[in-house]
């Protein structure tokens, strides 16, 4: 059986890693864990490619090709031609964008 | 350089708003989450006074989302603070963040023209954590001076953190509960009622009221059944989970489709009950897909790699369903005239 969410862009460079801590913070997944003053990756599968670790890590150490995870809004960008599948626009799929988050 | 005083706020303006929700918002939630003027709920963006803030007091920074600023106005009951709502296009904090409306520029550009650096005197904004992804905490600290602080994901944890500024890792791990899903379940149905209802007519006419029911119900499965069972379904990709679900409500109306109606032909029975089970799963496992927007759980590489894999497949399924469909309304016609 294939899992679809076992692989994802996800790297890190820990030699740039300055041990701030942003990373573990932000990570909605825990893929992020502190260990001797520098962070570690621990659970590469839970990334869910948001990229709130790449854009708060201030030395650039971690790179993700962030995205909508949303297979409406991918389908509508493939169909209507569109470069970035995006959502919750004015005439864009909004399939997540009633919950209150 | 001269202060654009125009368009500063001056400590007088804040407009004050209390933690109290009233039953009109209250109702107010509960349409929008039946998906109702979705794009109208919006928080005239800039600054606000939640009770009576001083120059000491926290700012918590939202969307201008008016459920995402209810929710962050009732969690922080008992508090006073300053709600700072960035102009989202009335879209929650999650969402715009992924294409950066809660984003850096838009809270540097809101921390200038609301001069919140004279109404407070520290330095210290608390975003929501799901606000991350797109605000820069490094750039906003270096344009503005303001240090961005990451409160909890969810707002029931904004007590305890404003009381102890920490937040556990229980409280920065995104959860998809059972409520959370369950909230979403009425938009689904709005979406998909229209299109259920007209495919109900449609194969009524054209197969009978089993078939009718049993499209129905693959929809349904799709939209109501599949958010609820989600985490129960043994597979990893939403797709498969919405097939096996498909398959399962879909198998009891092929079974009846095959055994009922004695007095039809063997090959009638057995090629109807062969194209709703060829037909309807992929259906239900399109609509499990598409539910992948909706949750914070799935990441894009996944998401791609699982329409690249499953569309396809449902693809040929539906479109299998389709052709004994037509075949047999072709035999059926023959039949008829022989």
């Amino acid at each position: 059986m294939i899992n679809a969410y076992t692989t994802n862009t996800l790297t890190y460079n820990s030699e740039l890693c300055t041990g701030c801590k942003m990373c573990s913070t932000v990570c909605p997944q825990a893929v992020f864990a502190q260990e001797k003053q520098i962070a570690r990756i621990v659970n590469p599968e839970s990334c869910i490619e948001c990229g709130a670790c790449q854009r708060n890590c201030p030395t650039g150490a971690i790179f993700v090709e962030s995205g909508v995870g949303c297979a409406y809004a991918m389908m509508y960008a493939a169909l209507t031609g569109k470069k970035e599948p995006t959502c919750g626009g004015e005439d864009e799929p909004s399939c997540c964008c009633s919950s209150d988050n | 350089m001269k202060p654009k005083t125009n368009t500063q706020q001056r400590p007088t303006d804040i407009p004050v708003v209390t933690h109290h929700i009233t039953p009109a918002d209250r109702w107010d939630h509960f349409v929008a989450h039946w998906g109702v003027n979705r794009r109208g709920r919006r928080v005239k963006p800039g600054l606000y006074a939640l009770g009576k803030p001083t120059g000491d007091s926290p700012v918590l920074v939202t969307a201008n989302y008016t459920l995402s600023f209810d929710a962050l106005r009732s969690a922080s009951a008992g508090f006073d603070c300053y709600i700072m709502v960035l102009d989202t296009k009335g879209i929650n904090v999650w969402c715009a963040a992924g294409k950066e409306t809660f984003g850096t520029e838009e809270l540097v550009h809101r921390i200038e023209i609301t001069a919140l650096s004279t109404i407070v005197d520290h330095r210290i904004l608390i975003l929501p954590q799901l606000g991350a992804s797109g605000v820069a905490a490094h750039e906003v600290k270096s344009r503005t001076g303001f240090s961005v602080e990451y409160g909890p994901i969810r707002a029931k944890d904004l007590q305890e953190y404003l009381k102890t500024r920490e937040a556990t890792p229980e409280m920065r791990r995104v959860r998809f509960d059972l409520l959370d899903r369950l909230i979403l379940i009425p938009v689904e149905l709005v979406h998909f009622l229209l299109p259920m209802v007209i495919a109900a007519i449609v194969l009524y006419f054209l197969g009978g009221p089993q078939v009718a029911a049993a499209s129905i119900v693959a929809i349904l499965a799709g939209t109501v059944i599949f958010p609820l069972v989600l985490p129960w379904i043994p597979t990893p990709n939403f797709s498969t989970k919405g097939f096996l679900l498909g398959i399962v409500v879909i198998l009891p109306f092929a079974l009846a489709l095959l055994w009922d109606n004695p007095e039809t032909m063997v090959w009638q029975r057995a090629g109807k009950a062969l194209a709703i089970a060829l037909a309807f799963p992929p259906v239900t496992a399109f609509l499990a897909l598409n539910f992948t927007g909706s949750t914070p759980i799935t990441s894009k590489s996944g998401v791609e790699c699982e329409i690249h894999t499953y569309i396809p497949i449902m693809a040929w399924m539906f479109g299998g369903g389709l052709v004994v469909t037509v075949i047999l309304l072709i035999l059926n016609i023959l039949g008829g005239v022989l």
